[in-house]
């Protein structure tokens, strides 16, 4: 720690610490466009400029330590002056300078009303233009589908293209030219290939980088912003939902520092298009092989008379990947009055088991944890497919240096370089029994960090693989277990807490699956399966997907921006998503459907509002009043994962979960812009297997 | 300065020869192991020079590959250095210097030949064995006006005698680099105009120096300390030869206007001049207690200045 005197105020910060960052702890407020705390310094905007004293110039206090300062004649600390007029006068000279190729578009420009040039001229701009030559003027580039670029407005403060190189780990963006003709641009104008890349809209201090698909969309200061949780992959991302009327307008990323940081993945920003097109917004019943729309009653009493007839045990349901925890309790709890143990959750037939213990089924070391790893195993899994932000704290941890990755199955551009050691559970069994090359860096290491895709989960060995990658997480203490499953799906393991499992006798997905195996089955949102002819199906969902299709009854259900709902994400971090407009037309938050639906079964749920239905959830499972903590697993559990043997393993090679990272979930194939970029992905795939 | 971008028109491909290829191995291996792309800017210098003086855009993802870049950053590279030419150049590429002696001496005149004899600037001629373009300073201001061609130099231009030589070009004859007027690297023109005394060069003036100190420290009878002042040590030269020490005794500079002046009242101190060795010692004395005897006619001078430029040192803020 160093002492320093901040306008006056002696205060303590880290020796390694900018003058930047000193002068924020205290309280002094700098201006600032190129410095980023999450990006490396640049030091080219100039805008940061403070008064040191003893310094013959203004210095820019982004890119000083205060460790590089030398104390007063007398020994007193250094002192920085941010609110002298020397600084004033040195930011307004910045500030001119970078307003004089700058143009006057904000009326028009995207960024207007949350720009930070816009705010930081109210502070140091100059009424008056003292340059009377011609302006600058550059041609607009095409970075892709999801960026929406304004040249002319670059202030050349080099984030987009540090963000692009250092946390989204692709090098596409550079900077062509020198001085004045400086473009920001990708090479030849190429698509951008990142699945961060909409970062960037955020990180341009001007309206240069713009979101394209909001493009005129809507100003600022009309959106309502809602606080809320992603559920586009499993990590419970933290985000902003921006709705105007009924309508939402973007996804913008909230800062949280446990897990997704500052950045989002597109899926999770550009998704909301998505929300508005192919929606159930109508109860509908099959007739004579069609759909029709029909009332609330007449679907219900559909069901009824189906119910009537058949017996529990051969009535099942399935939970999809986006379901909330209440509706989910809800369904559980539904099912357990019909007395139908056919239920489950892991559409995709993942081998993970809450009877095993919380932490057989949690990424365990937290996703923060992370960063403390000194040796990963990744296996069955793209994590930059599957979990993008965690991809980018994996390659910050490979950044950080004194780490060994290495992956166990598919090959893939994963942004940082790993070993690769194999395909299979062949390779696995190898490093498990110490005869491979990379067992001997696992025991070695202090914080092992398995990293175990569904990937791996999902098929018949998947049991056996999750035993030997508990074995090779090594001893698990109450401060490290390495043990990480990492979902794909933001329900699962919520659903998993909740134990909507096959109980004893009961179906799971598979066996439901199977012809003949059931009357009447009831999708909670699950779209990634095929129903074979057979069984009445009832859809409870949002969007015109699979399920939907598939349906003898439709119950339109809410999307995670029109419900308040709990998601648990891959960590076991209970969070609450909150609602940002309300479902459209007839459409229902889905515990509410549900309970309707019990009381027209005769099995009437035992709660009438939400809170009630929370009550009633937290009596039962005491971990979900936590709201945005982790109830840490069990230990003991992945100690005997490690040590049961659990069947033989198979032959086959791991194939990753995720084959199209924009059209996992129904939400993401009813939008266009996802569409778009998968088209623009799998051209590039092509291109990529021609070469 | 102004907009660069790659040619409309690239070739195909792009393949270093197998010579150049083992030379940009070389040059590589200067790095050590993950600094590869040091090398980049001798690798896209080869391309260009292999590629008939321009780089193309498949150079760069060759030069990229090979380094281990990613393609913008190489592209980063090439736009930014203005001598990665990146639209195809004659085989005689003029870089005319436009920067002001160049100017002051004819630039744009000889830009008018460029215009006439090859074309506008930054174009292939008609014939496609020239193109122009004008230039920053290339450092060889005293023989303005000047352009390069390729890796040579021409000095000393008129727009006869430029015109004469690009039409040599042309026409493919021998030129010669280097000044068109026949004058030495940059010598004066009309020949020397300084150090034109015979006398510095026949060892009558600094020989017969080298020769008394050569004297005067042969005996070696002689005690040192006697032969030591004999010759002007570093220590005691003429005060404003020393400003450093001047300064560490809290003196100002002596300006070359004052000391001239202090040179021109007592002419036969200059040692340059006198070549008497008694002269030496007490003038050398006088320079350092110059500030205790302001009487004589060098210090008279150098005190005013004093008086004028001394501030009294600041008292430190009381803080």
């Amino acid at each position: 720690m160093a002492k320093i005197i901040i306008d006056g105020l002696e205060i303590e910060v880290p020796a390694e610490a900018t003058l930047l960052q000193a002068c924020e702890a205290g309280g002094a407020e700098v201006p600032r466009f190129c410095f980023h705390e999450r990006l490396s310094i640049a030091g080219n905007c100039r805008m940061c400029l403070v008064e040191v004293k003893g310094a013959p110039k203004p210095v820019a206090s982004c890119a000083m330590a205060v460790k590089d300062l030398r104390p007063g004649p007398n020994g007193e600390p250094p002192a920085v002056i941010t609110r002298s007029k020397t600084v004033k006068k040195a930011r307004e000279g910045v500030m001119e300078f970078l307003l004089i190729n700058h143009p006057l578009d904000c009326p028009i420009c995207d960024q207007g009303g949350e720009c930070d040039l816009q705010d930081q001229a109210m502070a140091y701009g100059v009424d008056k233009n003292r340059f009377s030559e011609n302006k600058r003027a550059v041609e607009d580039k095409y970075i892709g589908p999801l960026v929406k670029t304004s040249m002319n407005r670059c202030i050349h403060c080099t984030r987009c293209v540090r963000f692009a190189t250092e946390v989204a780990g692709v090098s596409e963006l550079g900077a062509i030219g020198r001085g004045e003709d400086m473009e920001i641009t990708t090479y030849l104008e190429s698509a951008m290939s990142s699945e961060l890349q909409g970062n960037v809209i955020d990180l341009c201090p001007v309206g240069a980088l713009t979101s394209k698909p909001y493009a005129f969309q809507a100003r600022p200061w009309e959106l309502a912003k809602t606080e809320s949780i992603d559920v586009m992959d499993a990590l419970g991302s933290a985000i902003r939902v921006d709705s105007r009327g009924r309508e939402v307008m973007r996804v913008l990323p909230r800062l949280n520092e446990e897990i997704n940081e500052e950045w989002i993945s597109d899926k999770t920003r550009f998704i909301w298009d998505g929300l508005k097109s192919q929606r159930l917004d109508r109860p509908y019943v099959r007739e004579r092989g069609k759909l029709r729309p029909a009332t609330w009653t007449e679907a219900f009493e559909v069901i009824a008379k189906r119910m009537k007839k058949a017996q529990p045990e051969r009535v099942g349901a399935i939970v999809g990947d986006l379901a909330a925890v209440e509706e989910i309790f809800a369904l559980k709890n539904l099912m357990g009055r019909i007395g139908s143990p056919n239920i489950d959750c892991r559409q995709d037939g993942a081998r993970l088991d809450p009877s095993r213990g919380r932490a057989s089924y949690l990424f365990n070391p937290t996703i923060a944890g992370v960063e403390q790893a000194d040796a990963i195993l990744i296996i069955g899994s793209n994590p930059r497919l599957e979990a993008p932000v965690l991809n980018a704290r994996l390659r910050k941890r490979w950044r950080m240096g004194n780490v060994r990755i290495a992956v166990v199955g598919e090959h893939a551009d994963l942004t940082y370089t790993y070993d690769y050691l194999g395909a299979g559970p062949d390779t696995l069994s190898e490093i498990a029994e110490g005869s491979h090359s990379f067992s001997e860096v696992l025991r070695g290491a202090a914080r092992p960090l398995v990293i175990v895709g569904q990937g791996a989960l999902a098929r018949e060995d998947g049991q056996a693989i999750l035993s030997l990658a508990a074995r090779l997480a090594g001893n698990v203490t109450a401060e490290w277990n390495g043990l990480s499953i990492l979902h794909t799906a933001a329900s699962r393991v919520g659903a998993l807490d909740l134990g909507f499992v096959p109980a004893k006798g009961g179906k799971d997905v598979a066996a439901m699956l199977a012809p003949g195996a059931l009357d009447v089955l009831f999708l909670l949102g699950a779209d990634e399966i095929d129903v074979p002819a057979g069984p009445f199906v009832i859809y409870q969902g949002t969007h015109g997907d699979r399920g939907a299709h598939r349906a003898d009854v439709i119950l339109p259900g809410a999307t995670y921006t029109e419900k308040s709902g709990l998601y648990v994400n891959t960590e076991g971090r209970v969070q609450q998503a909150n609602r940002a407009i309300f479902p459209p037309g007839e459409a229902r938050e889905d515990w509410a459907i549900l309970r309707a639906l019990s009381a027209v079964l005769g099995h009437t749920l035992p709660y009438d509002s939400l809170v009630q239905v929370r009550q009633a959830l937290v009596d039962a499972y005491p971990h979900f009043a936590g709201v945005d903590e982790i109830a840490a697993g069990d230990t003991a559990g992945v100690s005997k994962l490690a040590q049961g043997r659990a069947g033989k393993l198979g032959k086959a090679t791991f194939a990753n979960v995720i084959r199209d990272f924009y059209l996992t979930n129904p939400i993401a194939r009813a939008s266009k812009i996802m569409a778009d970029c998968s088209a623009l992905a799998a051209s590039r795939a092509g291109q990529q297997a021609a070469e | 300065m102004s907009v660069r971008r790659l040619a409309e028109q690239q070739p195909e491909s792009f393949a270093f020869t197998p010579d150049n290829i083992a030379w940009a191995n070389t040059q590589i291996a200067k790095y050590p192991e993950g600094r590869q792309a040091s090398a980049v800017i001798p690798l896209l210098w080869k391309a260009q020079e292999q590629h008939g003086g321009w780089l193309p855009e498949p150079a760069i993802r060759v030069v990229a590959d090979m380094l281990g870049m990613a393609f913008i950053r190489v592209l980063e590279v090439a736009t930014f250095y203005t001598m990665f030419n990146l639209e195809p150049v004659g085989r005689h590429l003029v870089q005319l210097c436009g920067t002001t002696p160049c100017m002051l001496r004819g630039a744009n005149e000889l830009k008018d030949v460029c215009r006439k004899v090859i074309g506008p600037e930054k174009t292939l001629s008609a014939d496609g064995t020239m193109s122009w373009l004008e230039v920053e300073c290339l450092g060889a201001c005293a023989n303005a006006p000047m352009v390069q061609i390729n890796y040579d130099y021409y000095e000393d231009l008129t727009p006869e005698s430029f015109e004469a030589m690009l039409n040599d070009l042309r026409a493919g004859k021998d030129v010669t680099p280097g000044s068109q007027t026949g004058r030495a690297a940059s010598c004066p023109s009309g020949g020397p105009t300084s150090l034109t005394d015979e006398t510095l060069f026949d060892g009558s003036v600094i020989g017969a120096w080298r020769k008394r100190f050569d004297e005067a420290k042969a005996p070696e009878q002689a005690p040192t300390e006697a032969a030591k002042p004999e010759a002007p040590s570093p220590g005691e030269k003429l005060a404003a030869d020393n400003p450093g020490e001047r300064a560490a005794k809290g003196k100002p500079a002596i300006k070359p206007a004052d000391q001239a002046a202090a040179e021109r009242s007592v002419p036969a101190s200059d040692p340059a001049t006198s070549p008497d060795p008694k002269r030496v010692k007490p003038r050398a004395v006088k320079a350092k207690t110059s500030a205790s005897a302001p009487g004589n006619g060098l210090n008279a001078v150098d005190g005013q200045d004093n008086v004028k430029k001394t501030r009294a040192p600041k008292a430190p803020k009381g803080e």
